[in-house]
């Protein structure tokens, strides 16, 4: 065991989620020397990259923010909120640096704030590509200067070390652009020179806040971390942080249990240890951080493949349920030549795609089948190179799906549909388009730190 | 003998996304013996978890972790996350074709002979 540790509470897994006062007091009573949380995270798919517009609602963000500024504050610790507005996008930093603003005059607190900026011009990435820095991550292929031009947003995967310059250059709130899931526990503890193997592993095991204890949805978790190893400490009564819930954590949303990539090298955990300090404390030593040969910064990327239009309704009639294959491919059929014929659209020049919510809309042509459902929703997607071609095709597809019959039908048959107008408008539909790297000399040198003391009255 | 799947033999198996471009599967296994049941059985055959994925062998991974008892299956996603042939956004339902799989009893040891 060293003497050298630090604290660090993470209170949730996402900023907005709802952080409790109270779990916060009693990390801050176990000597918390920070408060880390992340504000965003790729899992939600590409609209929020693409739009840069948040996933979270201002006032649940508001509310969070302020409960960890006013805690963070009257404790004298810094606080480090990672990826903000969902995609880490320039927007989202300013959409929470404003709402920080906001709540310092409310409040009347006084801090130091630092915004690291992550996103990208596309100028930069074809520079990094024309120079031959540009790798692919399976399963991409190599990256093409048209893919980058296709782009709404680019940012790059920030690691620790934007973070600790900002710490120690004397930041309270540290408000970043995109960052990996660990870039905060991460900067935190390595600005305070703590070995990289126990931090980065810390940094990952508490991400998700209470996911690696036996409550998901508890209060959070305090982490102390020393050169040696890390302790979990969960923040609410009715958690436990178990070897089992710790070490499972290792696995969530990672395609490799082992190894885990970071900008400046990948963290092995095949080593690692866990032991129950008692029923609810876990600690882990024996996690080792190999620095790599060249550093490299991830790229994320989002690009407008179409704009979308959907329709839903209900199916109850059993007759038809009976042979839904049938119906959905006459549908299908019957659509390609209608818009065809009224739109003169060809089968490349759109998308159009029936979903039968409760027979196969999830697993689509993975689902090994099964007896006739009771009901089923089925959700019409048209994608088109603009809003009205979209539209329009949702139109075609309209009486299609309150009235066509069976083969055979002697009748028309009407189904239920969900709204009126049946046809709503998705706008710019995105699609992920970057898995690739740019290798840097600097682990910081595609990031912008900009300082500001923020005061009580303007 | 009564059939068992490995959703009735395992505690937990779920699916989600590692990244935009993978998918990652976890199975859970409650004591020794059905861990090394499951870790004999098609479960951890790539060309298994590649017919019912309908993706190519050579792209699974699979990963035992005896510590844990637990078995990881990770490939890269068949369609890109939140793509428009997309149809499940966190691949949060993409375990149930794992969970069907029929695990045999395990082999008695060798004393048996």
């Amino acid at each position: 065991m060293t003497s050298q540790s630090v604290r660090i509470i993470f209170p949730i897994g996402m900023l907005g989620g709802g952080i409790t006062e109270e779990t916060l007091a009693h990390g801050i009573a176990l000597g918390a020397d920070a408060i880390a949380v992340d504000g965003g995270s790729t899992d939600s798919g590409p609209h929020y990259l693409g739009s840069g517009v948040a996933k979270t609602s201002r006032g649940s963000l508001k509310r969070d923010l302020r409960a960890i500024l006013v805690a963070g504050r009257q404790a004298g610790i810094p606080v480090v909120v990672t990826t903000c507005g969902t995609s880490g996008t320039d927007s989202g930093v300013e959409w929470v640096a404003d709402i920080a603003r906001e709540i310092a005059a409310e409040e009347g607190i006084d801090f130091t704030l630092a915004r690291i900026y992550s996103e990208l011009s596309r100028a930069t990435v074809l520079e990094a590509l024309a120079a031959g820095r540009v790798e692919a991550l399976e399963p991409a292929g190599p990256l093409e200067a048209a893919t980058v031009e296709s782009c709404a947003h680019i940012v790059g995967l920030m690691g620790h070390e934007p973070i600790t310059a900002a710490l120690a250059a004397g930041a309270d709130l540290v408000l970043t652009g995109r960052a990996s899931d660990t870039a905060s526990v991460a900067g935190i503890a390595l600005g305070r020179g703590i070995a990289p193997g126990p931090v980065w592993h810390a940094a990952k095991t508490v991400e998700c806040g209470s996911q690696c204890t036996t409550d998901p949805i508890g209060g959070g978790v305090l982490v102390e971390i020393d050169d040696a190893g890390f302790t979990v400490h969960p923040l609410t009564d009715s958690a436990a942080a178990t070897p089992m819930t710790v070490a499972a954590h290792m696995l969530y949303e990672n395609a490799d249990p082992y190894r885990l990539r970071e900008p400046g090298g990948t963290l092995d955990t095949s080593a690692a240890v866990y032991t129950a300090l008692d029923e609810r404390v876990t600690r882990v030593e024996g996690s080792v951080f190999e620095p790599a040969a060249q550093a490299t910064i991830k790229l994320e990327g989002a690009a407008v493949g179409g704009y979308e239009t959907v329709s839903l309704v209900g199916i109850r009639d059993p007759h038809v349920l009976a042979h839904m294959d049938a119906w959905l491919a006459r549908f299908a059929g019957e659509l390609a030549r209608r818009v065809r014929s009224h739109l003169g659209l060809e089968d490349g020049e759109y998308d159009a795609e029936l979903r039968a919510y409760g027979y196969n809309a999830v697993l689509g042509a993975l689902e090994p089948g099964g007896e006739p459902p009771r009901e089923v929703g089925v959700l019409f997607r048209a994608r088109a190179a603009d809003q009205a071609t979209a539209t329009a095709i949702a139109k075609v597809a309209n009486p299609l799906m309150l009235h066509l019959p069976l083969e055979g039908m002697t009748h028309l048959p009407s189904f239920a549909f969900a709204t009126s107008p049946a046809e709503i408008e998705r706008g710019a539909s995105y699609e992920f388009v970057l898995q690739h790297t740019i290798a840097v000399d600097d682990e910081g040198e595609l990031f912008r730190t900009e300082y500001e003391e923020v005061h009580a009255r303007g | 003998m009564a059939r068992q799947t490995l959703d009735e033999v395992a505690d937990l198996v779920r699916a989600k996304n590692a990244g935009p471009f993978w998918l990652t599967l976890d199975v859970f296994l409650p004591d020794e013996q059905s861990y090394e049941r499951v870790l004999a059985s098609d479960v951890v055959d790539p060309a298994v978890v590649a017919r019912l994925y309908r993706t190519s062998a050579d792209a699974v991974r699979v990963f035992p972790m005896p510590a844990l008892r637990a078995i990881k299956i990770s490939f890269p996603r068949p369609v890109t996350q939140g793509s428009f042939a997309d149809r499940d956004m966190h691949s949060g339902q993409q375990h149930v074709l794992l969970a069907a799989i029929e695990v045999p009893e395990a082999i008695p040891a060798a004393s048996a002979s």
